[in-house]
């Protein structure tokens, strides 16, 4: 959960360079160089043919095949002519055949792509259609054949070239205006006033800005290598007249005798195409969302001292102190700190707190499961004498499956999509039990009877698609248990399934628990699910963890406020009015904790002592651990003397 | 799966048809004579109207066109007016050069490009960065630019390979392979970078999904993950990356084989272009979309193979 909102919280820079392209792009180093680079070979061939210190034609044969001096800063080409004078003329042409390709691709794909995407329908089907025609052409055969048929005129060499181009771009713009149609500001566009079309081009066109400028930076670099490959072959402009490509043929034919002509010839077109290239990818990485979520970024664990081991035998799993962040482009951001759980053999114990609160992210942190950009930073997850924060790679071994197993939220993502039931499953069997294929289906088949699965046999042969939601998450419970796990970690097991569906799954995970003994550690947001299957619960909120108790206790009356705020949402404990109650304000983001008390903001019965600074676990009456230094239970009482709730 | 088959393999029709009515619309706008080309500026009139005749340039451009249609249906391609030699028999030789050169680097940056994707993806960090500076040249650079830089540095100085030419199998197996080392790398940097990029994206998407999560957090060890998992279900965008490096690759045939001085397609292509001669412009028109076809074909069946969704609906 605070996975999104680390990731959400790493969005927000890159939404804002949206707003601003140009700036996004000018901020990185990268972006300047590239930028520059190509503004000086535009001008410097736009203007710069006009003023060539030479005559591009002129030659001077005395003055030929000679390095560069200065009367001719780039030398002289065979003929004695000034090369610099030639690269500037010749990029002039070049650079034009290229716009002029980009600008017919463009003006081509754009309304096409808006109306096949808008529209919908007939239009959409002509215009897909003939999409996908085009893309199949050959394309440097229609090209040839136009330049045999209008005498190597590159210029319309290269209209064609961008309108067969368009095709690929058509696609793109469809597929964005697509989507954005279907979206509710276009919807809400609608509402007020603006004119079917109008919405369209204005979101859609700031939708596909980004993605429209790289495809068009990369079909440039393209544009200029066909344009520069066809003179080369001498198919554009006669000799005497200056084009790169024919001057990188030049050179090539003397590049034993006088091999300085190809250094600024090739390297001219080397450079443009490079700052092209990187142009487009600084846009890429402006634009989009994920690339800049994490970025390659990472975070390091702060030192390497582990929290000290409980070393209770009684204990499964111990965390102590843990400490969770994600790098983001702001920064790196804490997003569960100063996490205390114990798990004991054979016990249920409930993770809850709302989405954001941090509880997947413990949940995946013991497991090592973490996006690339975390990391526990500080603190242990003790399993049996092993800290498994420390575990890398191979050191998981005998660990993940064989003691520790995991089932997800969704079971339908939680299965290879590619890969027979069967097949995944007795892959995980033939790793655990070291048996062969054979042995496998044998135990596949158990594993399945074990989750109650009706047909075992016939289920195995399916793919995930084809079998129900609820069958899918018993199919991934039963790879859980594949290992024979001592704990089973379930992350929001019921959370995707129809009601009636939520109840079987859980009566299953309690009969597996009865019948092999495993510990499971329930990531949940329901309070129902924690009613039925959980001793004991420990509440997450922003982070951190508020309370631990035993179930019962917390039913009872929890000691901190947020708690019992948590518990009066539920929907089983509909206010007075009927109504389902909300807590009022909103979780604050992991960038924006409070000094002190997480929740004081919200609280009722918040203090000034509440803010100012961190707030230490208390005992409170009971079994009760909390948060809260105005807690709703009295520390060290009686539990019978706090049932009363207080309100 | 035997619908998708024949449904690609129909869509030939059009593809051919379309692509040689523009060739013949095309050639019957523009203003010129072939026959005057040919026979040269001296030729008298009546020279060239007998030779307009004899060539069928003097009926309107549909009949040229239906009657060319009518030997596409014999495998007839009609006959270049240059050489005077029968398109197919021109053209059946150069395409087993193309293959091979085609082929070779598509299979060559399968397998260096999906390597490469997958170790970026599994390494992150300065591997990636490299990774990305090597995929930017690759996809900037033009092929002859870069096979003109190849010659010059391993044909030239360091004479490792031939310059230029081509050796047949059939002569020497180990001359064969020499003289296509430097057009395969020539040609095969953009799709090594291609097919690496998009290697790395599908496989860093795969890496994040849950399923892969499940798997690695039930005891699944990381190269059977990697190895059974991973690259299965990235392989299916990188498939159609393939295909776009495939036909990408034969068309800058056209500027490689002129570079090396293959006789294959794309260098009779530009010669073609040159003389200014249709119909062998036309006959390799009908190979190449042939040959993109076969490869969209390919990339459909290898769907289908791949994602059980597509093969079972």
């Amino acid at each position: 959960m605070s996975a999104t909102v680390a990731a959400t919280a790493a969005t927000a820079p890159a939404t804002a360079a949206r707003g601003s392209l140009l700036r996004g792009v000018l901020a990185t180093w990268r972006g300047r160089t590239a930028g520059a680079v190509l503004l000086v070979v535009v001008l410097a061939c736009l203007v710069g043919a006009f003023v060539t210190p030479y005559d591009p034609l002129a030659q001077d044969l005395a003055a030929a095949r000679q390095t560069p001096s200065g009367a001719h800063w780039l030398g002289t080409d065979l003929l004695g002519r000034d090369v610099l004078s030639r690269l500037l003329q010749g990029g002039a042409s070049s650079l034009v055949a290229v716009l002029v390709a980009v600008l017919v691709r463009t003006v081509v794909a754009l309304p096409l792509g808006l109306a096949a995407g808008h529209l919908g329908g007939r239009v959409d089907q002509v215009i897909t259609r003939v999409v996908d025609l085009v893309m199949a052409v050959p394309t440097i055969v229609i090209l040839l054949s136009v330049l045999t048929l209008f005498g190597n005129d590159l210029l319309i060499g290269m209209a064609v070239f961008g309108l067969l181009g368009s095709a690929g771009l058509v696609r793109i713009v469809r597929g964005a205006a697509l989507a954005a149609s279907q979206e509710l500001h276009v919807t809400a566009g609608r509402l007020m006033g603006l004119s079917r079309r109008q919405v369209a081009v204005r979101h859609v066109l700031s939708r596909v800005r980004g993605v429209v400028i790289v495809q068009t930076t990369l079909f440039a670099t393209i544009a200029l290598g066909v344009q520069t490959g066809l003179s080369f072959l001498g198919l554009g402009a006669p000799p005497p007249e200056p084009t790169w490509g024919g001057m990188v043929g030049e050179a090539a034919s003397v590049v034993q005798s006088y091999p300085w002509l190809m250094v600024p010839t090739g390297g001219v077109i080397a450079i443009t195409v490079l700052a092209l290239g990187v142009l487009g990818d600084v846009v890429r990485d402006t634009t989009a969302d994920r690339s800049s979520a994490s970025g390659g970024r990472s975070v390091r664990r702060r030192g390497r001292v582990p929290a000290a081991d409980p070393g209770d035998p009684d204990v499964l799993l111990a965390v102590r102190g843990l400490e969770v962040a994600f790098a983001t482009a702001a920064g790196e951001v804490t997003v569960v700190r100063d996490v205390d759980l114990d798990v004991r053999a054979g016990e249920t114990v409930g993770l809850v707190g709302e989405s954001g609160s941090g509880k997947s992210v413990v949940a995946k942190a013991v497991l090592g499961l973490l996006p690339r950009n975390g990391a526990v930073v500080a603190g242990s997850a003790w399993w049996r004498g092993t800290d498994l924060t420390g575990l890398r790679g191979r050191g998981w071994r005998g660990v993940r499956g064989s003691q520790i197993a995991l089932v997800a939220q969704d079971p339908l993502r939680a299965l290879d999509p590619t890969s027979r039931i069967g097949a995944q499953l007795g892959e995980l069997v033939r790793v655990h039990d070291r048996v062969g294929r054979r042995a496998a289906r044998v135990r596949v088949v158990e594993l399945l009877e074990q989750v109650q699965v009706i047909d075992p046999a016939e289920v195995a042969r399916r793919y995930p698609h084809e079998i129900s939601g609820g069958m899918a998450q018993r199919v991934a419970i039963a790879m859980a248990l594949a290992g024979r796990p001592r704990l089973l970690v379930a992350d929001e097991p019921t959370t995707a399934l129809d009601v009636t569906v939520q109840a079987e799954v859980l009566d299953l995970l309690r009969a597996l628990q009865a019948e092999t003994g495993m510990a499971i550690l329930l990531v949940t947001h329901d309070w129902g699910v924690v009613a039925d299957a959980c001793e004991r619960v420990v509440v997450l909120y922003a982070g951190e963890v508020v309370e631990r108790a035993d179930a019962a206790d917390v039913f009872a009356g929890p000691g901190h406020p947020y708690t019992r705020a948590l518990l009066d949402c539920s929907p089983d404990q509909p206010a007075p009015d009927g109504t389902l109650r909300t807590v009022p304000g909103t979780v604050p983001p992991p960038d924006a904790w409070p000094t002190g008390c997480h929740f004081a903001a919200r609280c009722p019965r918040a203090q000034d002592d509440c803010t100012q600074e961190g707030i230490p676990m208390v005992e409170l009456a009971g079994s009760r651990v909390a948060r809260c230094i105005h807690p709703l239970v009295p520390a060290g009482q009686p539990v019978g003397l706090t049932l009363e709730r207080s309100r | 799966m035997l619908r998708i088959v024949l449904r690609r393999l129909l869509w030939a029709v059009p593809l051919v048809l379309g692509v040689s009515l523009v060739v013949f619309l095309l050639a019957s706008l523009v203003p010129g004579d072939p026959a005057r080309t040919i026979l040269g500026e001296s030729a008298t009139p009546d020279a060239v109207a007998a030779l307009r005749t004899e060539l069928g340039l003097d009926r309107p451009w549909y009949e040229q066109y239906l009657s060319w249609l009518g030997g596409l249906a014999h495998g007839d391609l009609g006959t270049s007016v240059f050489t005077g030699e029968p398109v197919t028999t021109a053209l059946n030789s150069r395409l087993a050069v193309t293959l091979a050169l085609v082929l070779t680097t598509v299979v060559v940056c399968s397998v260096v490009g999906v390597a490469v994707g997958v170790v970026g993806a599994l390494r992150g960090g300065i591997t990636a960065r490299v990774l990305d500076v090597v995929s930017l040249a690759g996809i900037a650079l033009p092929s002859f630019w870069v096979a003109l830089v190849l010659v010059s540095v391993f044909a030239v100085k360091l004479r490792w390979f031939p310059a230029t030419g081509y050796v047949s199998p059939d002569q020497s197996l180990g001359g064969w392979a020499s003289s296509l080392v430097l057009p395969v790398v020539s040609l095969g940097l953009l799709g090594v970078a291609v097919i690496a990029k998009q290697t790395r994206d599908a496989a860093l998407t795969v890496l994040e999904s849950d399923h892969v999560a499940v798997l690695r957090a039930n005891g699944l060890p990381e190269t059977r993950l990697v190895l059974g998992h991973v690259l299965r279900n990235a392989s299916i965008p990188v498939v159609s990356a393939i295909g776009v490096v495939f036909v990408g690759s034969l068309d800058a045939t056209v500027f490689v084989e002129n570079v090396f001085v293959l006789p294959g397609l794309g260098s009779r292509a530009t010669q073609a272009t040159v003389d200014h001669d249709v119909s062998v412009i036309l006959g390799i028109g009908v190979y190449f979309t042939l040959v993109v076809v076969l490869v969209n074909l390919l990339v459909d069946v290898a769907y289908g193979l791949l994602d059980p969704k597509v093969r079972t609906a």
